[in-house]
């Protein structure tokens, strides 16, 4: 069972804001849909690797990308050609 | 014959969030056809929402590669379809931008999540568009508002571009009003692209034929049991039927893992989405973060605000698949429930070349019906298995239950979309002769 307290902290691991409104609602929608994953529990096997698997990889040499004015275009705050993010401390 | 294409469409079902008046187009295979592009696809200078307010004003900056192709084709991309928000849907009734009706029966939803572009293609407004496909949302949309849609394999068309929602699952595909134009723009689109990582060099070059005598058409029985809809059942059966008299033979097929398919569908792609949709931060695109605000206190006011209901369940939904304690519980058992789908299939094609079945287990649900997360969830059982196992699968309109059309879904094995397309022609070539 998943608690209420228990959605306030997954919302919050995940940057997802929730309001005081919608914790029940959500947590019981979360129980509901947690109970249906419980079929997993049938699930018969071992994980091993895929074999015959290759990464794809490539040699890093620079190649022409978006300019910087390009990226920035989208941005919503920037300054001196730099992004603006709020801030961490 | 280059130039530009007049489009003003009259958009009685809500289908684009955005049309493009003056279409330009060049010389080529599609010279002057309009498409419409599902709006996750980037497209250079044309707003790509996801039909999502934290994309609301974007506008990137280059193209996916898949437009990049139908603009080198002569294609007019005239306008970016509505869908659920993110593709997080089955009836297109998430999008921020309001739903999309059904043109069969506009009191019904034209499906999801690419219901925008079945519902334009369905109305007539253009011939062909392209969708995205996670977990059934091109072949859900095209039975449900009876027009022709594919789901490639996984691997043969570019996802460059593409807003990723669950990357293991999803590719972008054709949708069109017959198999010829299906296949027609997949044959543009499937071109190799060392920008996705996931790609093999198998370009699609092909025209579909009417022949499949001798094609042994695999038919799991759970395909046609608890769920499905009886009627839905019977006509797929006829239809079925139909390819018998073209000369298939059918064969019975197990896919046991399906009991697991639909969990294992959910906890693999909300945990993609979950760390894919961390991006959405309104700081490098979208409506603007407030920096004023502390790190996470800016992020999830925005993210509360600017993120639909559904789109936040699932990202809490993977957050929590995949947090310390229940990762094994969920996301390791799902991946081998995955495995044992994929293994299932590989089983069942060493006695069918295809294998048929129902596209979606009912008909249109009335707009509004499903409102809970559980009932919308249940309705792809059909379409994830081929997602999870990364094979191709069409659905191909084959009658209608109560004026409400029914899709054939035809499933491939690996890289052989072909056959896939051969079959669903050799239909409805003969449905409509």
């Amino acid at each position: 069972m998943i608690t209420e307290s228990d959605i306030e902290h997954i919302a919050e691991l995940a940057d997802i804001g929730i309001s005081k409104d919608e914790v029940p609602e959500f947590t019981t929608q979360f129980n509901a849909i947690l109970d249906y994953f419980e079929v997993l529990d049938t699930v018969e096997g071992e994980s091993a690797p895929d074999a015959g698997i290759v990464n794809v990889f490539r040699d890093d040499e620079p190649r022409p990308c978006l300019s910087q004015e390009k990226t920035l275009e989208n941005a919503g705050s920037t300054e001196n050609g730099f992004i603006k993010a709020p801030r961490v401390m | 014959m280059a130039g530009t294409l007049e489009f003003s469409p009259d958009d009685r079902y809500n289908a684009f969030i955005t049309t493009c008046r003056q279409a330009p187009f060049s010389d080529g295979a599609l010279a002057g056809t309009a498409v419409a592009v599902k709006d996750n696809i980037s497209t250079k200078g044309i707003q790509t929402t996801c039909a999502s307010k934290i994309l609301e004003g974007y506008v990137p900056p280059y193209d996916a590669y898949v437009v990049e192709l139908l603009r080198q084709a002569g294609a007019a991309i005239v306008g970016k379809t509505n869908m659920d928000e993110f593709g997080m849907g089955t009836t297109t009734e998430t999008s921020a931008f309001g739903p999309t009706q059904n043109p069969a029966d506009p009191s019904r939803v034209p499906g999801g999540s690419s219901g925008g572009s079945a519902a334009a293609v369905a109305a007539g407004l253009v011939p062909m568009a392209l969708g995205t496909d996670t977990g059934g949302s091109i072949r859900c949309p095209a039975a449900f508002c009876g027009i022709v849609g594919l789901k490639p394999t996984y691997g043969r068309v570019s996802r460059y571009g593409l807003i990723a929602y669950a990357n293991s699952l999803e590719q972008i595909g054709p949708m069109a009003q017959t198999v010829e134009d299906v296949s027609k723009l997949m044959s543009v689109i499937a071109r190799y692209d060392p920008r996705d990582s996931t790609m093999i060099d198998r370009p699609y070059d092909h025209r579909p034929s009417a022949e499949i005598k001798g094609l042994r058409v695999g038919i799991p029985e759970e395909y046609f049991g608890e769920g499905v809809d009886p009627r839905v059942a019977e006509s797929v059966r006829d239809a079925v039927g139909i390819l018998e008299g073209l000369g298939a033979e059918t064969v019975p097929v197990s896919i046991p893992g399906m009991r697991h398919a639909l969990a294992a569908y959910y906890v693999i792609c909300t945990s993609e989405a979950s760390s894919n949709l961390a991006r959405f931060d309104g700081v490098r695109y979208g409506p603007a973060v407030d920096t004023r605000k502390s790190w996470h206190e800016a992020y999830q006011d925005l993210r509360q605000e600017l993120f639909g209901a559904e789109v936040r369940r699932r990202i809490m939904l993977g957050t929590f698949a995949l947090s310390a304690g229940y990762a094994g519980k969920y996301y390791a058992k799902a991946q081998i429930a995955r495995r044992n789908i994929r293994e299932d299939f590989e089983r069942a094609f060493c006695d069918a070349d295809v294998i048929a079945g129902p596209t979606m287990p009912t008909t249109a649900f009335r707009l509004g019906e499903r409102s809970d997360p559980i009932s919308m969830y249940l309705s792809d059982i059909l379409t994830a298995p081929a997602n999870l196992a990364g094979i191709p699968a069409i659905s191909v309109p084959c009658s209608t239950v109560d004026g409400l059309p029914v899709g054939l879904q035809i499933m491939g094995r690996q890289f052989e979309d072909e056959r896939v397309v051969d079959a669903a022609f050799a239909y409805e070539q003969e449905v409509r002769a």
